[in-house]
């Protein structure tokens, strides 16, 4: 009987009254921002224009996201509310059919008897024969895809007598532009004959940096074979990490050690760029220099192993 | 004019009604009911950040240029005037600094994609240890883990393609990865690069992948995964009244209404998210170059995991035929996410053989409940975290001012020990709350109200619970542990795989070794009157 009499009492309207406004106010509010969000894209905004800067772009930013943002969250919390007004704390229970359990679809008469494949073989092996040999043409595609890149990846662009050349600003170095504990990233020279156009110049900064550091000759300790690839105690290494190819560029002056950022994969220069800590599994390739008549650095000849990450066709 | 538009909605509702026979579907659907619960949120709240991906990703493939073809940029950012980028990297600049509202759209999309895959993280958590993949819903869980993996990849890709020096940095670690593969590494690399490292067409490839075949494929297993639990209907937590027969929860109105106004939120709330907080500010970056990388280069937490193992790695391998088997990446890049997948994959089906009873089940379990599995799913969370932590294992060394191979070196010890640590101890803590309830069961609740007793001892009133707190603490399900039986029964006959009842028997101990002091319905009709 409550439930009858209840609407027409004062409190209970002026409590469905104050839940309406909850609702409603969320509501409204996000309509008026989404109208302002409107007439600002179509009158304030700044951006679109050649005079535009990045302040324009923050203000243009800020203005839009707190309009799209708050008119969204407005109207989720109106219809939660507004949901809330539904229930009245009432639950409904349903019943599981389990139609799907009694395995009735499951036997009898399964689809490989009505299709006749049991019996007829033939037309089976051949149907799953021109199945299987359809797809085989597309391997064709493989061949585009540029096998021949494998080969390419054991030699960079350095050679008997390329210039060194600093990454920065491309100038030919001479011996004496490096201080002791000093640490510069080269190119090869050949890098800037490479064509501008298409990825030549990338795969090439992919492959050929190098880190020339100066220690003091006494410092070093060549691995045999390995005496004369450095000029008078500056010696050159692959920047690219032996682990998964990031460029090492952490260098300690104090223990020679180049640490790579990503993995931290420690190689020390003063013995022949071997593994001191992290994940890497081989030491870092060295580059044999020399000075050639002009009295600049030069590589005497490509890196004498595969450089970068360890690959299956590069020798153990 | 309202009795045209009446006559004329009529009309319409008719026709519909005629030819897909809606108010079957409507009348079905208004019977249903929905369990409530916050944690059943979770799912909605990726669904909805999935919306919201889609969406903003809709409007940032109509300005997003993806080539790697060089140009010279000239935009609005001043400091990178002049210099030489990919197409890709320049439109991403464009998109950012003059499109109206592209830099929200853009900020928008990533963040929406965070919270997407936080959420499925979140929502495959509780499934797990609500135990709310077993029977009938072990299919789901597998269409779930793939939309994780799928959403992981997504985000990956996306975060590739517009060409900065972090993105790029990104490739050139996978790149590294793919290498490893014995065998066809290498030729792999050079498929997917079309040659060498990085080559130019890997950025149009990579937006292929992240545009169509991505999202098609995780809007149709998304389908699946909806309709599935449509017709299973969703799982309850026990209490008076509920059952696996039946469905108990909030009328379908109600639960529409909610789910909407959620929906609102949570865009709402993203949409907030990306005009307060930068996120992926490329042009602070710069363009990619294989020669550059930036101190303390972090992927996106969600592919952290990988790279944690990447440093955590020792310096393994070996030798095979001439070739080096690098075990030092290929575990970290390819066993590890393999062995974590197949474990989370199958988990259902082992449970199930060893402790299943062939029912389907709609009744959740509460984690402590479930002592063994609730210590399982710890122990792989505090595996994935050693990981993650791992993964800035510099930047941890950098704020604790410790040598970061201290630190590596302590992750390396800690992801050894600690799952295993972790899980003796959260199965300690479930028996322990197990116990807790029984305490509550058997002697009723503590009031806080303390007595003295004529003999002057001091002790605490407890309430009796209502039989309906009593009934929700204690009804669950109490499956025997299976009996192996004898080997040959009294006719003389074997029993059917008697090797593998016997270990059937011995792995179900390790669910049910500690479970069976707990309190037990009739235990509590016995203590009370």
């Amino acid at each position: 009987m409550t439930h009858f009499s209840s609407p027409r009492s004062p409190a209970k309207l002026e409590t469905r009254r104050r839940a309406a406004r909850q609702v409603a106010g969320p509501l409204a509010v996000s309509a008026l921002l989404a109208v302002a969000g409107l007439a600002y894209l179509a009158f304030g905004d700044p951006l679109g224009g050649s005079a535009a800067s990045v302040s324009d772009v923050r203000i243009s930013h800020l203005t839009l996201g707190l309009c799209l943002g708050a008119a969204l969250l407005l109207a989720g919390i109106g219809v939660v509310r507004w949901s809330r007004t539904l229930t009245s704390g009432t639950e409904t229970v349903e019943y599981r059919s389990d139609a799907d359990t009694d395995g009735s679809d499951r036997h009898g008469q399964g689809w490989p008897m009505r299709t006749g494949l049991r019996r007829r073989r033939l037309i089976r092996n051949v149907l799953l024969g021109t199945l299987a040999l359809l797809p085989l043409p597309a391997f064709a595609a493989v061949r585009s895809l540029d096998p021949a890149a494998v080969t390419r990846r054991r030699y960079t662009a350095w050679d008997e007598g390329v210039r060194l050349l600093t990454e920065v600003g491309h100038r030919p170095l001479r011996a004496s532009d490096l201080q002791v504990g000093e640490m510069v990233s080269v190119l090869p020279a050949s890098y800037l004959d490479l064509p501008d156009a298409g990825p030549a110049r990338l795969n090439e900064r992919a492959k050929s940096p190098v880190v020339l550091v100066r220690m003091r000759p006494d410092e070093l300790a060549p691995a045999s074979g390995r005496e004369n690839w450095h000029v008078d105690g500056i010696i050159a290494y692959s920047k690219i990490c032996t682990h998964v190819g990031c460029p090492v560029s952490l260098y300690d002056r104090t223990t020679h050690h180049l640490l790579c950022p990503c993995h931290q994969a420690t190689f020390d220069l003063a013995d022949n760029g071997t593994v001191v800590f992290g994940p890497a599994t081989r030491p870092l390739p060295q580059l044999p220099i020399a000075v050639d008549g002009d009295g600049f650095l030069v590589a005497q000849r490509d890196f004498t192993e595969a450089i970068g990450p360890s690959y299956w066709e590069r020798e153990a | 004019m309202s009795n045209w538009a009446l006559r004329h909605a009529g009309r319409m509702v008719d026709l519909a009604e005629r030819r897909i026979t809606a108010s079957r579907w409507v009348r079905r659907n208004a019977r249903r009911a929905f369990p409530s619960h916050w944690s059943f949120w979770l799912g909605y709240i990726a669904l909805f950040s999935f919306v919201v991906v889609l969406l903003s990703g809709v409007f940032l493939t109509l300005w997003f240029k993806p080539s790697m073809t060089p140009v010279v940029y000239d935009g609005a950012y001043a400091p990178l005037s002049g210099v030489v980028v990919s197409e890709a990297y320049a439109s991403t600049l464009d998109l950012s600094f003059e499109v109206r509202g592209g830099l929200l759209m853009r900020q928008i999309h990533y963040w929406a994609t965070h919270v997407f895959i936080a959420a499925m993280a979140v929502h495959l958590l509780r499934v797990f240890f609500t135990g709310a993949f077993r029977k009938p819903r072990k299919a789901n869980w597998l269409i779930g883990l793939a939309l994780l993996v799928m959403g992981i990849v997504g985000a990956y890709t996306g975060h590739a393609l517009p060409d900065d020096l972090l993105s790029g940095t990104g490739l050139r670690v996978i790149e590294g990865g793919i290498t490893a593969i014995p065998i066809i590494g290498t030729y792999l690399s050079a498929f997917i690069f079309g040659g060498e490292f990085p080559g130019d067409d890997i950025i149009s490839r990579l937006n292929v992948v992240h545009v169509v075949f991505i999202p098609a494929i995780m809007v149709a297993l998304l389908a699946v995964h909806l309709i599935l639990v449509r017709r299973q209907r969703h799982t309850q937590w026990g209490g008076a009244g509920r059952t696996d027969r039946n469905v108990v929860g909030s009328p379908f109105a109600v639960h529409t209404a909610r789910a909407g106004g959620l929906m609102l939120i949570v865009s709402g709330f993203v949409a907030l998210m990306a005009t307060a907080l930068q996120i992926n500010p490329v042009w602070l970056r710069g363009p990619y170059d294989p020669s550059q990388v930036s101190a303390s280069s972090q992927p996106d937490w969600y592919m952290a995991f990988l790279d944690g193992g990447l440093r955590l790695m020792p310096p393994w391998k070996v030798d095979v035929f001439g070739s080096e088997l690098t075990l030092s990446v290929l575990i970290p890049a390819l066993v590890l996410p393999g062995v974590m997948l197949t474990a989370m994959a199958v988990y259902p089906w082992v449970e199930e053989r060893i402790i299943g009873t062939g029912l389907d089940r709609h009744i959740l379990d509460r984690p402590r409940d479930m002592p063994a599995r609730t210590g399982f799913g710890v122990a792989f969370i505090v595996f994935y975290l050693v990981l993650w932590i791992a993964a800035g294992n510099d930047v941890l060394a950098t704020v604790v001012d410790v040598p970061v191979n201290w630190v590596t070196r302590f992750l390396q010890v800690a992801i050894v020990v600690m799952p295993p640590l972790a899980y003796v101890i959260t199965k300690r803590i479930c028996l322990g709350l197990q116990r807790r309830d029984r305490d509550t069961v058997l002697h009723g609740r503590g009031t806080g109200i303390t007595v003295v007793s004529p003999a002057g001892g001091f002790s605490e009133v407890h309430v009796p619970l209502s039989r309906q707190e009593a009934y929700a603490l204690t009804a669950r399900e109490r499956p025997a542990p299976p009996d192996p039986g004898p080997e040959v029964d009294e006719n003389g006959i074997p029993a059917p795989r008697p090797r593998w009842s016997k270990l059937r028997a011995r792995l179900s101990q390790v669910y049910f070794s500690d479970i069976a002091e707990s309190a037990d319905p009739r235990a509590v009709e016995e203590v009370r009157p």
